[in-house]
């Protein structure tokens, strides 16, 4: 039993569902308790789909489970292809259903249904929705694909993009064009846009490339393996890792045409002295292993930011992203525990964090700006515009993405000459986003307002903010205290420990102006 | 007019229900419960559940969490208690300032047969009295959305303390906005004392007792009005108070039942009711001669549809509620005209047939089919705002009409863009 407060990744199930529910022609069959159909919503409101997930639930109810949940779920399933006629059926099991031990695998099969049945074993107390889309898919290929002769001219399948994955849309019609300049045509990309028809046609491609190995990593391992097809390990987050992508395609398909980098801007914009500001900006990033590990080669490499903490929530990649953390001379931090991240960051204390809603939300509360970078998603992760992270296109959105959210070069200038205006001041927040900038208050020592941020609803009160955890017998006298204040908001914290931390090494147990600025002289870069 | 809708055969149905389940009123419960902390026993769907169904993460540490079980403790049964022992034990340290504990039986905890109410009598010995620990069942299994608040609230009941006195109990969460002009109303009738379940913190719960009336606030209080008919207390039996009339009748009813007679009633409400009718006839302008169809979600669908079609001139196509509580709802299919089909669970394809089959200007329905019904050209409107927003009694009957209102009036703003629509631009 673990005590969850928020969760990063859902159930199994749901990640079955956005296999599904990014296919076509396919319907999910799913043993399941009344309540369990919350699962909708994430792809009507937050993905806002204008259709249903094409999912039967049998919502049994506690009189159904002496009677017959069996029989419910069997006249689920005939009602289900009846009514939606799909290619295939895929039926599975929520937690509760798996209790149950109904065996809907085997009851499906029983049926006679005139469509293959693809039955999902998913274990919802051991695996989470990762999991849970990775065997789905995977499932999928092995009912319905089949070695077989090779398109006359060189084409690959694209495998893991998702309904409810963070960018998928865009990234999969990036790299299709990708592929295009370099003669490739997508053969099948799936789950996205896929029948169960089409999966069936997987195996004409000559190579597959792997997106997500999140959701899709199993289906091209299985691939490889049972129809010949080597796929491609490089994620193509980034300028570097782009070209990188564009090198192993090459060797892969013996692809020698060019491709046009005009509308790369990332590189000169990084280049640009308005981007000076951005040296050695300290970031942490949290997200699932993938975007971690792509963001962080891309934040010290792309941007000249310092990675100063990095971390997953996902478990199956936690090999490759510690030895990334190793290169980068850090600890990586792997866990599901929000609490745990928010510790880690508070910790670190960076100058912005690069994670994903959950780590929106913590950077709210420590004051700390965060882009996002990664799922789980909100419904701001589904912009009305092309947004990709992938590619050429996807290296230019992630610099302004990850630029937006700080205060801009003159502007944190000026916020540090003139620390004490009671107008222009840091806790009035970046000046090109929305919210009040609330003149200070009188008293000096009263806390700073935080920035108000736009939400989908009236947010309850703030607490106060978070004391940060000081040394016993250390005392900071006033006029040091007030100096602290003219710092910046998004350092402040820092400072504060690193003076303590000194004044403790120097065996001090008052911190005065100069002790703070000696702390400051001997922990500068 | 004819006699209502007492005598309408209802339309019961048992297939698939698009519905949340009861652990979806955690969400604000543990707002109205200053105190309180809300701790499901439960799977990863739960907590998924959770954090997904109001479509927003509250900013801080919320009062409720999510004790996930894990294959071990599906395994042993002493172990899962020995577990949750810990989990509480941590959770109180952590959080020393909660007062009551509701352990939240799920899906999974029930199917498995975990004795919470048992866990519960333990808890409360070890960490009592500083904290007062209670179960319920949120479950799928046995409560459909808001009878989560209900099942909550009926655990509450046999721990309230005795009295004598007469009383008036409020039942239900209210947003505190609306308590407090619940409570100016009902002092300037002269009725008095009146205490609320739930309140706002432990200490400052009510006793009750044979003397003690109580009324009801939401529709959805079928099990909580049980138990507090079990303890001697007596129901104030009305229509609820949502709308001009439905407050009127409400309130009246509370007074008759204290003694008052209906000139003093009269003469309290006389400007807010004027008001409220001054604030519903504007927005009733945009919902006059339109059709509308509930889909099942709340049991809020009964005093709603009363309202819109008697004070906003709508026409009900189907009024679709997950049970419809015979004592309860009665007196609301007394004052709706008859007409619409009323209906009882659901078949969640059929009834979208129905609804297809109807074309309704306005759907009231669950945030999983309100955007493929917008796709199809359907206007709708989701129900669980109806859960999130103050809208009980005179000063908010407006901003209910209204409500109902916005997505009309946003069609026709829009008119001519929306993609599935184009022949509105003609």
């Amino acid at each position: 039993m673990k005590l969850a407060v928020w969760t990063y990744e859902g159930p199994p199930h749901v990640g079955a569902m956005r296999v599904v529910t990014g296919m076509r022609d396919l319907h999910m069959v799913l043993h399941a308790p009344q309540g369990d159909t919350y699962a909708d919503l994430l792809f009507t409101m937050i993905e806002r789909r204008n259709h249903r997930p094409p999912v039967s639930y049998t919502t049994f109810q506690a009189r159904d489970l002496g009677a017959d949940t069996a029989g419910m779920f069997m006249q689920s399933a005939r009602d289900a292809h009846a009514r939606f006629q799909p290619q295939a059926l895929l039926v599975a099991a929520s937690c509760t259903a798996e209790l149950i031990q109904d065996d809907p695998g085997g009851l499906a099969e029983t049926m006679g249904l005139p469509v293959p049945v693809i039955a999902l074993e998913l274990p919802s107390y051991q695996r989470k929705e990762n999991f849970g889309c990775d065997e789905a898919f995977l499932q999928i290929c092995r009912v319905l694909a089949r070695p077989m002769a090779r398109t006359e001219r060189v084409t690959c399948n694209i495998f893991g993009p998702t309904a409810l994955g963070f960018r998928h849309r865009d990234d999969l019609a990036e790299i299709t064009g990708l592929l295009s300049e370099l003669g490739i045509e997508v053969n099948v990309a799936a789950p996205m846009g896929a029948s169960p028809a089409d999966i069936t046609r997987l195996g004409a491609a000559h190579f597959n490339v792997l997106l997500y190995p999140e959701t899709a990593e199993s289906a091209a391992r299985w691939c490889e393996k049972e129809l010949g097809q080597p796929f491609t390990k490089t994620i193509p987050i980034g300028v570097n890792a782009t070209r990188a992508f564009i090198a192993e395609v090459r060797a892969l398909s013996g692809s020698t045409l060019p491709v046009d980098e005009s509308r790369l801007r990332q590189p000169w914009w990084a280049a640009s002295v308005d981007s000076t500001y951005l040296t050695g900006k300290r970031v942490f990033l949290f997200g699932d292993g993938t975007h971690v590990m792509a963001a962080a080669k891309v934040a010290r490499d792309e941007m000249g930011f310092e990675v100063c903490g990095m971390g997953c929530y996902n478990r199956e990649q936690a090999r490759p992203l510690r030895a990334l953390a190793r290169d980068f001379g850090l600890e990586a931090l792997i866990t599901d525990d929000y609490l745990e991240v928010e510790r880690a960051i508070e910790e670190a204390a960076p100058e912005m964090i690069l994670g994903t809603q959950m780590e929106r939300h913590i950077g709210k509360r420590l004051g700390i700006p965060c882009a996002v970078i990664s799922a789980p998603v909100h419904v701001q992760d589904f912009p009305a515009r092309y947004s990709p992270q992938m590619g050429f296109e996807g290296a230019n959105v992630l610099f302004d993405t990850w630029v937006h959210p700080l205060v801009m070069g003159l502007e944190e200038h000026l916020l540090t000459m003139f620390r004490e205006d009671f107008e222009f001041h840091d806790a009035a927040g970046p000046s090109h986003h929305g919210g009040k900038a609330h003149p200070l208050p009188l008293d000096p020592t009263a806390a700073p307002a935080a920035a108000a941020e736009a939400g989908s609803m009236p947010a309850p009160a703030a607490p106060p903010q978070t004391a940060v955890a000081s040394l016993d017998n250390i005392v900071w006298l006033s006029c040091a205290e007030r100096e602290l204040k003219k710092i910046p908001f998004f350092v402040r914290g820092k400072a504060r420990r690193n003076t303590e931390k000194f004044a403790v090494e120097k065996g001090l147990n008052e911190i005065s102006v100069d002790t703070l600025y000696e702390a400051k002289a001997h922990y500068a870069r | 007019m004819s006699g209502g809708c007492k005598d309408t055969p209802v339309l019961k149905e048992r297939g698939q229900r698009e519905v949340f389940c009861g652990l979806t009123g955690i969400i604000w419960l543990h707002r109205k419960m200053q105190d309180a902390f809300f701790l499901v026993v439960g799977s990863r769907t739960c907590a998924h559940l959770l954090q997904s169904a109001a479509g927003v993460m509250i900013f801080a540490e919320p009062r409720f969490g999510t004790a996930i079980l894990e294959e071990k403790d599906l395994a042993g049964m002493d172990d899962a208690n020995t577990e949750l022992d810990r989990e509480v034990a941590r959770l109180l340290e952590r959080r020393p300032d909660i007062r009551q504990l509701f352990l939240v039986g799920s899906c999974p905890s029930e199917v498995i047969k975990l004795d919470l109410a048992r866990a519960a009598q333990r808890l409360s010995a070890a960490h009592g009295p500083a904290v007062r620990v209670l179960n319920y069942s949120g479950s799928g299994i046995e409560t459909t959305f808001t009878e989560g608040e209900d099942a909550c609230l009926a655990s509450m009941v046999p721990a309230l303390q005795e009295t004598q006195a007469k009383e008036l109990l409020l039942v239900g969460a209210l947003p505190d906005v609306v308590e407090d002009q619940a409570l100016a109303l009902l002092a300037q009738i002269g009725i008095a004392p009146v205490r609320c379940l739930p309140a706002k913190r432990a200490a400052l719960d009510a006793a009750i007792g044979p003397n003690t009336q109580f009324a009801l606030t939401q529709p959805f209080l079928g099990e909580t009005h049980a138990a507090l008919i079990r303890r001697g207390a007596q129901h104030i039996s009305a229509p609820f108070p949502f709308g001009a009339e439905g407050t009127t009748l409400w309130l009246k009813a509370g007074a008759a039942a204290f003694g008052i007679g209906p000139e003093k009633g009269d003469q309290v409400v006389a400007a807010p009711r004027a008001r409220a009718e001054k604030a519903i006839a504007a927005a009733a302008q945009t919902l006059r001669g339109k059709s509308i169809f509930f889909m099942p979600d709340s049991q809020l669908e009964m005093p709603l549809a009363r309202f819109l079609t008697r004070e906003c001139g709508m026409r009900a196509v189907e009024i679709g509620t997950p049970y419809l509580h015979a004592d309860l709802h009665g007196p609301e299919l007394d004052l709706i005209a008859a007409g619409p089909t009323i209906s009882e669970g659901q078949d969640v394809d059929l009834q979208l047939d129905r609804v297809r089959a109807a074309r309704p200007d306005l759907t009231v329905c669950g945030l999983g089919l309100a955007n493929p019904l917008e796709a199809e050209g359907l206007s709708t409107k989701w129900a669980i705002e109806l859960v999130f927003t103050p809208i009980h009694f005179y000063e908010q009957a407006g901003d209910l009409a209204a409500l109902f209102a916005r997505p009309l009036r946003r069609r026709a703003l829009l008119r001519g863009q929306h993609p599935n629509m184009l022949e509105a631009a003609e």
